[in-house]
């Protein structure tokens, strides 16, 4: 099976020197014709009645064309359909500090920023929610009226008897894990760029074209025609490069809207770029999560059932807020055999930016939670940690208590693979003081069985147009991102057609040009466009054999599509045209002769050829005139939609979840503490990943890797700290992503399972190791020192404080004296540029106040 | 504001532009240059995308006044690739998977061609510590690494082949 010409092989990104060139151009790199900049009012108070918005002195400053508010669109939209409840910008209440009131439309940058200050907007302050558990008490000032004691959803699932199964387990671990909030910090800021075309009748503004970057063209397409009240037709929405996403622009982002509401008050395009301050407000990140945990044992170490209460800090707005709840039930299946599983999911509303989808969407914090406390258990239960998983296994395929499909299962190769690479057996527990190794696993969908916007649509759908001269047009709508998926549909297109990597155009993501893709999310790009890439290939190959088979004189099934050259594999080699005019050609000459045949010579050589007799190999020039001879024109359509099959149960809730194909990770991260410092020193990870057949391998490393340092990010620096609703660090340098001195060394290990559905065999490669990273770190720690972390990240200060308990010595204040939680001033690296004053001011009422009160009425 | 005349040169061109004295050199590339290889990816000079070389020392056009930089050699990007085709660097980060989304490379770009220019045998502890300065969301920063040393060893090689 590994017989392939072009799957498999490490091949560049077909834009990778667009991108090392700089000649690529990302949205904020595009401008045209009398362009206007954008910039965004945001609110100071994170709760607040807006009593009146004043834009006059703004509109009357030189260089002002529009200032634009809440009331010029006031239709609610959202990711969700169940979650319509955001707006262009606020129309009655802001709801955080960050949250959007108005948009100044201007001929440079800086004038409006000064118009900015000229807006006048009186607020009535109300009390404000910051902490879910708080927010969940709430009886009044609801941070949206339709939503009592502030929970957008909760569920309550059951499968089995879990009740009945933790009586009958031999040990039962319990216990309650935090994870704090981390964001996407894409390298690229959110840039939109909006422009109208007149219309020619009317001379009011009419077709609209957004250049936005985003992985979702299609949804963002579809919510600005229920904002703006235009039919998609007259909306395209364009991808340009984008630089990351990792989720932060899988949904609509505010920007996305106000620069089309904002052109079209102008008349005018219309840019608007995020600074990266208004980047962390848009946030849409993962959000805080607590996580209460019980799992039952036998003493063979097979879990008998699981127990999980989830809490989720959502933010303002619903987002992907109900999926990110679901996910993390729904992923407690599908990695081991789990027979009992009872889980409550709370998505809660707070007064702070909004959560949505990040990279592991849904599943990391849980699976925090459960692969270090499966360390635990396996720690009591005197059994090695490996060994544990090892004894969980599902026994693929299979159907899980929760309704999953599982089909390929490379789990217990990846264990297997990790175990060896890292010395496991050898090396654990026999390590230097304070190293120590740790082990933990992982998995992810690769993509939703069910879409979003329910309907019978496919999910993906691919054009593809083959010229005369045998060059491939491949219309997509994946989104590439920066993770490679225009280079995998073209390898895909190339594979299929036997031809080089040369010959294929992707164009990729433009609502005009390329047929609807629901965007590059839930890790499904892969699986179902590479799917409907391979059938739209498929489909314009059988167009070419048609005509191929006609000329040469046999059956379909006879030939071969390789190396650029159509071969009958029935043929004797003797059978090849003897009479000199065509020798037996080398495949680097069939093209060249066949591109001058297929465009210049093609009538005459035609002729002498049918006077030939049937041919043993046509060039793919050759092959392509051929058809387009026979047909006309030369196109194929291919299309994926998820097997109903795989669609999951029947339950409420039971849509989100399901997957045509799950990726499986194994990590064993080797780390070293400083128990002077606190401070955690991870020095290599061995990731295996079961990516079903790795389509290009460099990628696929490229996304382990990127996965695994991403989760070493959240597990050891980074955190949003909030201070009464306003970020405390929204710059890169305080959010402490991780730079190459504090990098790990990742040895990405492929392991290919080769799943049934998926293109090739292929399934996801970019989330499902994120969620191992965590835990193995933390397994590791555990390890070096004897300490288990339940609250990630895992700072000095947390590493020292658990170290001290653990001694039974005093605990001792890092800050001396100085509570870290209350600065004085806002950021001390640089100013805020939207953000003026001290802090947000409070409503008398507000739950966390009250708390502070009580704090320092208790002074010890 | 009031606009100064001042000269600039480029990646090898001299180019004559009035400006405001206030404005920074990475928002002068980008708007009157059209030279966009160079990428704001924060406002605080903390995340290195916006690294051009002045006078070959890679230097935050974020935190430069373009005014200040008159008299001086600046190379961006747009200037790394040698006779018209892609320098050695630019190669290996495209084969060696060194680039993903590519928003921070031009930035890379440029300090990484320092780093060879200054030390064509770097350690890995070199490598790292030069890298330091950019930020990369997506990488991981391992690939760039490997990219490196094949671009140093296609550079003595004397070939533009990376592997």
């Amino acid at each position: 099976m590994s017989d392939f010409s072009i799957i498999g092989k490490p091949i560049a990104m077909v834009d990778a020197a667009g991108k090392t060139t700089g000649a690529g151009k990302y949205t904020d790199d595009l401008s045209v014709a009398g362009m206007l900049y954008g910039k965004i009012l945001h609110s100071p108070h994170p709760h607040a009645r807006i009593v009146r918005v004043d834009t006059s002195r703004a509109a009357k400053l030189p260089g002002v064309v529009a200032v634009v508010t809440g009331k010029d669109a006031p239709n609610p939209y959202g990711i969700l359909p169940v979650g319509h409840d955001e707006r262009a910008m606020a129309l009655d209440k802001v709801r955080y500090v960050g949250d959007n009131v108005a948009c100044v439309a201007a001929e440079t940058e800086f004038i409006a920023e000064q118009a900015l200050e000229l807006i006048d907007v009186e607020y009535e302050v109300l009390p404000a929610y910051f902490d879910p558990e708080e927010s969940m008490k709430a009886q009044s000032d609801f941070i949206h009226d339709n939503k009592p004691q502030n929970i957008e959803k909760d569920y309550h699932h059951v499968f089995g008897d879990p009740d009945k199964a933790f009586t009958e387990a031999d040990y039962v671990a319990e216990a309650r894990f935090i994870a704090q909030e981390v964001t996407h910090a894409a390298m690229e800021p959110h840039s939109t760029l909006a422009s109208f075309e007149i219309d020619s009748q009317t001379g009011k503004p009419g077709r609209l074209t957004v250049w936005s970057s985003t992985q979702v063209p299609y949804y963002l397409q579809h919510k600005l025609s229920l904002v703006l009240e235009m039919p998609m037709s007259q909306i395209r929405v364009i991808k340009p490069l984008v630089g990351g996403g990792f989720g932060g622009k899988s949904e609509v982002i505010p920007l996305e809207i106000i620069a089309a509401v904002a052109a079209r008050a102008a008349q005018k395009p219309v840019k608007i770029t995020y600074t990266r301050e208004e980047v962390f407000l848009a946030h849409r990140g993962r959000p805080r999560t607590i996580v209460d945990l019980k799992t039952g044992v036998k003493n063979d170490g097979s879990i008998t059932a699981v127990k999980a209460r989830v809490i989720q800090d959502g933010g303002a707005y619903c987002s992907y807020g109900v999926v990110t709840i679901l996910y993390s039930g729904a992923l407690l299946g599908a990695l081991y055999d789990i027979p009992n599983i009872q889980y409550d999911g709370y998505r809660v509303l707070t007064n702070k930016p909004v959560c949505g989808a990040m990279r592991g969407h849904g599943t990391v914090n849980v699976r925090f939670a459960f692969e270090s406390q499966l360390d635990e258990i396996a720690l009591q239960l005197k059994m090695d940690s490996a060994e544990i998983r090892r004894r969980n296994l599902l026994k693929a395929p299979c159907i899980t208590v929760n309704g999953l499909r599982v089909q390929s299962y490379g789990l217990p190769e990846c264990i297997a693979q990790v175990v060896t690479r890292s010395q496991w057996n050898e090396r654990k527990g026999k390590l230097p003081k304070s190293r120590g190794l740790g082990i933990a696993c992982s998995h992810y969908v690769s993509g939703a069985a069910n879409s979003i916007i329910r309907s019978d649509m496919p999910h993906s759908t691919v054009n593809i147009k083959i010229d005369r001269d045998g060059g491939i047009v491949v219309y997509t709508g994946a989104s590439d991102i920066g993770q490679g998926s225009d280079t995998m549909v073209a390898q895909i297109a190339a594979e299929v057609l036997g031809c080089s990597m040369a010959r294929v155009k992707v164009i990729a993501a433009d609502t005009d040009l390329t047929p609807i893709d629901i965007g590059s999310y839930s890790s499904r790009v892969t699986f179902m466009n590479g799917n409907a890439t391979l059938r739209a290939a498929q489909d314009v190959k059988k167009q070419i054999a048609t005509a191929a088979a006609r000329k040469m004189d046999c059956t379909l099934d006879d030939l071969i599509f390789r190396d650029d050259v159509v071969v009958n594999k029935r043929a004797p080699v003797a059978a090849t045209p003897a009479n000199g005019s065509q020798p037996t050609v080398v495949h680097a000459e069939a093209s060249v002769s066949g591109r001058v045949e297929g465009q210049i010579l093609r009538g005459s050589l035609q002729q002498k050829r049918k006077d030939e007799g049937p041919k043993a190999r046509l060039s793919f020039e050759e092959a392509v005139v051929a058809a387009i001879d026979f047909h006309g024109a030369l196109s194929g359509t291919g299309s994926y939609a998820p097997p109903p099959e795989a669609r999951g149960g029947k339950h409420k809730g039971a849509g989100v979840g399901p997957s045509p194909a799950y990726s499986y990770s194994a990590q064993v991260a080797e780390v070293s503490v400083d128990e002077e410092t606190g401070e955690v020193t991870v020095h290599k990870v061995w990731a295996s990943h079961d990516c079903g057949r790795a389509l290009n391998p460099t990628s696929v490393e490229g996304q382990i890797i990127g996965s695994v340092w991403m989760g070493m990010g959240q597990a050891l620096t980074e955190e949003m700290v909030w201070k009464d609703g306003l970020l405390m660090n929204p710059g890169l340098l305080e959010y402490r992503s991780p730079s190459s001195v504090e990098s790990p060394v990742v040895e990405a290990i492929i392991v290919e399972s080769v799943d049934p559905e998926g293109p090739f065999g292929a399934k996801e490669a970019s989330e499902g190791s994120l969620a191992a990273t965590i835990p193995a770190i933390a397994n590791a720690i555990y390890d070096a020192v004897g300490i288990r972390l339940r609250e990630s990240p895992f700072t000095p200060e947390r590493v020292l404080s658990a170290l001290r308990a653990k001694k039974k010595q005093k605990h001792i204040n890092l800050t001396e004296g100085v509570d870290p939680t209350a600065p004085t001033t806002f950021r001390e690296h640089g100013g805020s540029l939207c953000f003026k004053g001290k802090g947000p001011e409070r409503h008398a009422l507000d739950p966390a106040r009250r708390e502070a009160q009580v704090a320092t009425g208790g002074a010890d | 504001m009031k606009k100064e005349l001042i000269e600039l040169r480029v990646n090898g061109r001299t180019y004559e532009l009035a400006i405001e004295s206030s404005k920074l050199l990475l928002d002068v590339l980008r708007q009157d240059l059209d030279l966009t290889g160079s990428k704001r990816g924060c406002d605080e000079s903390s995340c290195g995308a916006c690294t051009v070389l002045v006078d070959g020392i890679p230097m935050l056009s974020c935190a430069l006044l373009a005014a200040s930089c008159e008299g001086q050699e600046i190379t961006t990007v747009e200037g790394v690739s040698e006779h018209g085709s892609l320098a050695a660097i630019q190669k290996a980060y495209g084969d060696w998977g060194g680039s993903q989304c590519g928003f921070c490379t031009p930035g890379f770009m440029m300090t990484v061609k320092h780093l060879i220019a200054e030390n064509d045998e770097p350690t890995d502890a070199d490598i790292r510590a030069a890298l330091s300065g950019n930020l990369c969301r997506c990488t991981g920063y391992e690939q760039m690494y490997q990219a490196i040393k094949s671009a140093i060893d296609a550079e003595r090689r004397g070939s533009g082949v990376a592997q």
